[in-house]
């Protein structure tokens, strides 16, 4: 044996000596965290389900706005609820699971066996995925069967702009879990990063409602280009090219931020 | 060495920036052994141990376990070794059995859960959160899981801190019992009863170095210069009668008792030459230095000040 060459992170995804039913059991462990710590569950699940019900109770919501370029203020806030979702999923709960797991020791635990770290990484991605998409396709079915929403006229667009929402919204998550030394500053950044990216969707005010200078912001956001894109499928267009590109830079250049600086402890 | 060894480490080196926290360490454990690496903390023990387990990639010098380079054969290194590491929990709301489940999951030949945890008396415990266990229960938990792939080599580091007195004699039963079985195991510890009750040799680190390589009795005997026995003569002899035996270095007088320096059968030798002398000894002492003891000698250092403050 000679000089010890170069440093391995033990990071791979694919492992030769890792049973692959390890990975289910990850899966299926994260699982059961998701459920016996709710706050995911509850914040974004609950709470994004309760707004669109309280929205769409409201008679004032399903009348055409001029304003609204004569969508009714209930079909404006179904994709910006989708974003509130997404957000919440990305920006706190993922973070926050991975930054106490770097900070316990759960990765460093996991270091010292044939599974690598990054495949709880990849179970906690897979189990907060799953609840994106069961959140998304609730909130639209229970928009279009008990509110009557319109059918979205282009689904393959919503399904893509979707996809590429939660991309982008991971990514950022992600690198929040690589940057955030303690569990208080992922808290503080995932906080911090989620409110101003919930205005440019137009949380507080609508998109449709943007002074000419802010929509430009808007549109180069996460949040301000999947409500437009998601907006644009429901009423029939295929989303533009400029808002789809900009989530798809946001889940390349943070994706390349998150593997780049990840510290597994 | 005649049997194979399990461990070989030569010329380890390893810096943080300026700290050199492993400097020229080497030392071999052979198979089936129980090799312990003791000293206080900032010694070098952990950063030992992390570079064996390919935590850690060396500056200088080479590791090999079982043939593979820990730096390099991680994957493989990890199916034949477990370890316990200090500072890493597990997830809160897990109960211990999920996680023995999962951690089985993990390995090709995984020891049976239910042996393991009648073994470490955490029977009872299978539906308790992780999060609910007391301090004991989670170290030993993390026993359990450094077993649990039936390792060849098991390196636990700081295994029964915070354990009582009575989990810690467990514990320790548990680990001549594992070794019974064939396995090999590296403790890293600051506990001298511990080194002392359970290692068949031990590497004395301070200040990121080797100060000492033996057997616990060996350390014990190289830092007290061997045994001191103290006994009252019943009468005056001359004290080359003791000097001329081979067990015996010194000789002194302190008012009516005499005291003896030396090695091996030592109070047999002194009793049977005396009495060739028609003299008698009375009130014979063997004071017996223990490793604490050997520490404080080798290193010119209070282990007990800077160890146990984990």
């Amino acid at each position: 044996m000679t000089v010890l060459p170069k440093t391995t992170a033990h990071t791979a995804l694919l492992s030769k000596t890792a049973p692959r039913a390890a990975f289910g059991n990850l899966v299926r462990n994260e699982a059961r965290l998701a459920w016996r710590l709710p706050a995911g569950l509850i914040f974004g699940f609950a709470v994004s389900l309760l707004l669109l019900i309280v929205f769409g109770e409201l008679p004032s919501f399903h009348k055409p706005q001029p304003e609204l370029g004569g969508l009714t203020t209930f079909d404006v806030y179904v994709p910006i609820l989708i974003c509130l979702v997404i957000a919440i999923l990305a920006l706190i709960s993922l973070p926050a699971a991975l930054v106490s797991y770097r900070v316990q020791g759960v990765l460093r635990r996991l270091s010292v066996t044939p599974v690598p770290p990054s495949w709880v990484l990849a179970a906690q991605l897979v189990v907060q995925f799953c609840l994106a998409v069961i959140t998304l396709v609730t909130l639209v079915v229970v928009a279009i069967t008990a509110f009557g929403l319109p059918v979205p006229k282009n689904p393959g667009g919503l399904i893509l702009a979707s996809l590429l929402s939660i991309a982008a919204l991971f990514a950022i998550g992600l690198s929040i879990a690589a940057a955030a030394r303690s569990e208080i500053a992922g808290r503080v950044i995932g906080g911090g990063t989620l409110y101003p990216l919930l205005f440019f969707a137009g949380m507080w005010l609508p998109r449709e409602m943007m002074p000419a200078a802010i929509l430009a912001i808007s549109n180069y956001t996460p949040l301000g280009a999947s409500v437009e894109a998601m907006q644009d499928s429901m009423q029939g267009q295929f989303p533009p090219a400029a808002a789809l590109l900009v989530l798809a830079g946001y889940a390349v250049v943070f994706g390349f931020v998150a593997r780049r600086f990840f510290r597994w402890e | 060495m005649k049997t194979p060894a399990a461990v070989e480490i030569a010329h380890l080196r390893k810096t943080y920036g300026h700290v050199v926290a492993v400097d020229d360490v080497s030392f071999s454990v052979a198979e089936g052994e129980i090799f312990g690496i003791l000293g206080p903390n900032g010694a070098g023990k952990t950063t030992t141990a992390e570079c064996l387990l390919g935590l850690r990639t060396p500056d200088a010098g080479s590791i090999s376990v079982l043939g593979l380079n820990p730096a390099v054969d991680q994957a493989d290194l990890h199916v034949i070794v477990g370890a316990q590491l200090q500072q890493s929990a597990l997830p809160g709301k897990l109960r211990v059995g999920e996680i023995l489940d999962l951690y089985q999951s993990f390995y090709p030949e995984p020891a049976d859960v239910a042996e393991l945890v009648e073994a470490l008396g955490l029977a009872g415990k299978r539906n308790a959160y992780y999060r609910s266990l007391s301090g004991g229960q989670r170290q030993r938990l993390s026993v359990a899981l450094a077993l649990i792939g039936r390792p060849k080599i098991a390196v636990l580091d700081e295994m029964t801190t915070g354990l009582d007195p009575a989990a810690r004699r467990d514990t320790w039963e548990l680990i001549e019992r594992v070794r019974n079985r064939g396995v090999t195991i590296i403790l890293v510890t600051h506990f001298m009863e511990e080194a002392e009750r359970l290692c068949d040799r031990v590497a004395l680190l301070d200040s990121g170095r080797v100060a000492a390589l033996d057997t616990p009795a060996g350390l014990t005997a190289l830092a007290s210069g061997g045994k001191q026995v103290r006994f009252a003569a019943s009468a005056p002899f001359d004290d080359r009668l003791l000097i001329e035996l081979p067990e015996v270095r010194t000789v002194e007088h302190n008012g009516s008792h005499v005291i003896v320096t030396g090695a091996g059968q030592l109070v047999n030798a002194i009793i049977l030459q005396l009495a060739t002398a028609g003299v008698t000894a009375r009130d014979v002492q063997l004071d017996s230095w223990n490793l604490e003891d050997a520490f404080v000698k080798l290193t010119g250092r209070n282990l007990a000040e800077e160890g146990v403050l984990t």
